[in-house]
């Protein structure tokens, strides 16, 4: 009788244990609305199924939430989606796990979006965009044309934060667009971009603070030219909105997933990203929204229609225009930057 | 009580008597202050709990710089970069322009609203706190949608010939400013009318007895006594107005920053809270350091009572 009760215990036990390795789970924080329902359809459903791994879908407010819960060491997140900027920064302050890239292969990945510590979802970019209406077709095709307010009279919209600000206006001044971030690198280089936008500002009707605002200002044709991420200019064209935009000298950036240090399924979430990032998932994406995937192998799949890949801002054509946003640069330099930004916007 | 009766019997025993009744009565000056306590204790420990504590731990934080040290750092940033001044500098101005408009036409209305029949003055009133059932965002986002350049007041004005160029009138300080008048009219117009209203009528018209004309009544007599309310709903008007983060975030068109943007801002960019405390406590202390000279000119609890 007592030997059948530890057979029975010792049975109980292994069933538990395997029940326990088949729910493994990982809790995802991203920021929501469309974005999310896109990601949430693309990769987490179908990766969820693939691979048994159970998906609690939560949003967030960025890097500040996951400062705060690793702060106090209360780590409820294990994976976060977030801009590549905010991520390098978070990274940095020691804020994320590094992520094990012999598991998560990113052999086909574009070498710019993918980092230590966060490994690309998607890929934008940050273009300038032009009232159709306005200009025409044929609207400004440079950083150069954005500063020429005679050539191209009207209002501009410009963002209200140093991120993704200060590099037109160098390119803009001149500065060939793979010396950028080497003229950044100092002080006075920032100053150099400032001072070209601050020529610019008296034609700078708005500071947009969000991507809904700059695609609001184009539909309302409150301005004529503005900066502004791309897929939100599909949006409002949509939506009826008078919009076109050019990728010649735009800022080719991405949103990636992070591992929050001490999240309680850390293993899990690498494994999880490993499949994510695969080819097949990311394939699905443009699908829902018109952001690219930042797996090159995506593409051959088939998959993705031609006219679709044309218009995706990672395609090989699009992508070979623009100027990747350098994620290390604002790692050391965003603060300092940011603050004389605010400085700018207040004289 | 006994002790009471007794000590109106005769001046005999009246100074032992006396005693006992100054000892009664501290007894029970006492026990009333405890049970007074008692029933303040719920709400002081709430503002103890939920005020003096976090305010406490906002000053502690402001002075913990980068790297978790004691350090002045973020008050030295506050004076190096000069954005910060300037973020002061149009905080103050938007208050202060904010409740100079307020005071224009809110005392006006208040006092056409305290000349009418109470039926239809009720009426009036419902109108001018309709507005605070609507939601802060609705209404900012309304204004935007009437004011920009394509907006129905710009189409309207040129349809009718007023102006030829839709003029700028949002994504700037005037937008902010229509926006924020707007949403602090019922702030001052509440304790003016207030107080306006408990005037006694016969004051004015013992001056129109006394030869005064209705101007100089009015500036004499009906001023003065309204001044307490006045001067309560401004200081209302300001001091909410020195918070303000929707409004000049949506109407100011990025170039209107305020102390409380800045401080959203600040959590965002830096590594510590402190750098965003910093700024908390030094908008708490010139907030406080108005009310302080306000107090000077006014009892401040009548800031609580319409102003008498």
């Amino acid at each position: 009788m007592g030997k059948h009760l530890i057979i029975t215990a010792a049975a109980a036990a292994l069933i538990s244990s395997t029940a326990l390795a088949e729910d493994k789970q990982v809790t995802i924080a991203s920021w929501g609305g469309s974005y999310q329902d896109a990601q949430s359809k693309a990769l987490f459903q179908p990766a969820s199924e693939a691979t048994g791994i159970k998906v609690k879908e939560e949003t967030y407010g960025g890097m500040s939430d996951v400062r705060l819960q690793v702060n106090t060491g209360a780590v409820t997140l294990d994976i976060v989606a977030s801009g590549s900027g905010s991520a390098s920064r978070a990274g940095a302050e020691g804020l994320l796990e590094e992520l094990d890239y012999n598991i998560i292969d990113v052999s086909d990945f574009y070498p710019t979006l993918k980092m230590k510590y966060c490994v690309g979802g998607d890929v934008f970019s940050t273009v300038y965009a032009w009232n159709t209406d306005t200009y025409g077709d044929a609207g400004p095709q440079s950083w150069a044309d954005f500063w020429d307010v005679e050539k191209f009279p009207g209002k501009r919209a410009y963002r209200g934060k140093v991120a993704g600000a200060l590099e037109p206006a160098l390119m803009a001044d001149g500065v060939p667009p793979e010396q950028v971030y080497e003229v950044l690198s100092t002080e006075e280089g920032i100053d150099r971009a400032l001072d070209k936008i601050r020529e610019l500002k008296p034609h700078i009707e708005v500071f947009w603070t969000s991507g809904a605002q700059h695609a609001q200002l184009m539909k309302d044709g409150e301005v004529d030219m503005t900066t502004g991420w791309n897929g939100r200019f599909d949006n409002a064209k949509k939506d009826g909105a008078k919009v076109a935009y050019s990728f010649n000298q735009a800022l080719l950036d991405y949103d990636c997933f992070a591992i929050p240090k001490g999240a309680p399924n850390k293993d899990v979430a690498m494994e999880f990203l490993a499949e994510i990032s695969k080819p097949e998932y990311q394939a699905n994406l443009p699908k829902y929204i018109t952001y690219g995937p930042t797996n090159k192998a995506a593409y051959d799949l088939g998959v993705i229609d031609e006219a679709t890949a044309r218009a995706l801002p990672s395609h090989p054509d699009n992508a070979a225009m623009q100027l990747p946003v350098d994620i290390e640069w604002y790692a050391e330099w965003e603060t300092t930057a940011a603050e004389k930004y605010q400085e700018m916007l207040t004289e | 009580m006994s002790t009471g009766t007794t000590a109106t019997s005769g001046p005999i025993g009246a100074a032992a008597l006396g005693d006992n009744n100054a000892e009664g009565l501290k007894a029970d000056a006492r026990r009333e202050r405890l049970r007074l306590a008692g029933l303040c204790s719920p709400a002081a420990i709430l503002v103890l709990v939920l005020l003096v504590i976090p305010v406490g731990w906002l000053f502690y934080v402001s002075f913990i710089g980068a790297d978790g040290q004691f350090s002045l750092e973020n008050y030295e940033r506050m004076i190096e970069r000069k954005s910060y001044a300037r973020i002061f500098q149009t905080t103050f101005e938007v208050s202060l322009l904010t409740t100079a408009l307020c005071i224009l036409i809110g005392y006006p209305l208040a006092y056409f609203m305290s000349q009418l029949p109470s039926r239809i003055a009720n009426l009036c009133l419902i109108t001018v706190l309709l507005p605070f059932w609507t939601s802060l965002l609705v209404r900012t986002y309304a204004w935007l949608v009437l004011l920009q350049k394509r907006g129905l007041v710009n189409t309207w004005a040129m349809d009718l010939g007023l102006w030829d160029e839709p003029i700028k009138i949002v994504h700037n300080m005037t937008g902010t400013l229509i926006d924020m008048v707007h949403i602090m009219l019922p702030f001052l117009i509440l304790p003016v009318y207030g107080s306006m209203k408990a005037i006694d009528k016969d004051y004015l018209k013992a001056a129109a007895n006394l030869g005064a004309g209705p101007t100089r009544a009015f500036w004499t007599v009906f001023f003065p006594l309204s001044a307490p309310g006045l001067f309560a709903g401004s200081l209302i008007v300001f001091v909410l107005c020195l918070g303000f983060f929707v409004t000049p975030a949506v109407l100011g068109g990025g170039k209107v920053i305020m102390v409380s943007m800045k401080i959203a801002s600040n959590i965002e960019l830096f590594v510590n809270w402190g750098a965003a405390s910093a700024l908390g406590v030094v908008l708490l202390l010139m907030t406080v350091a108005i009310l302080w000279i306000a107090a000077r000119f006014v009892r401040l609890d009548q800031l609580a009572g319409q102003g008498h």
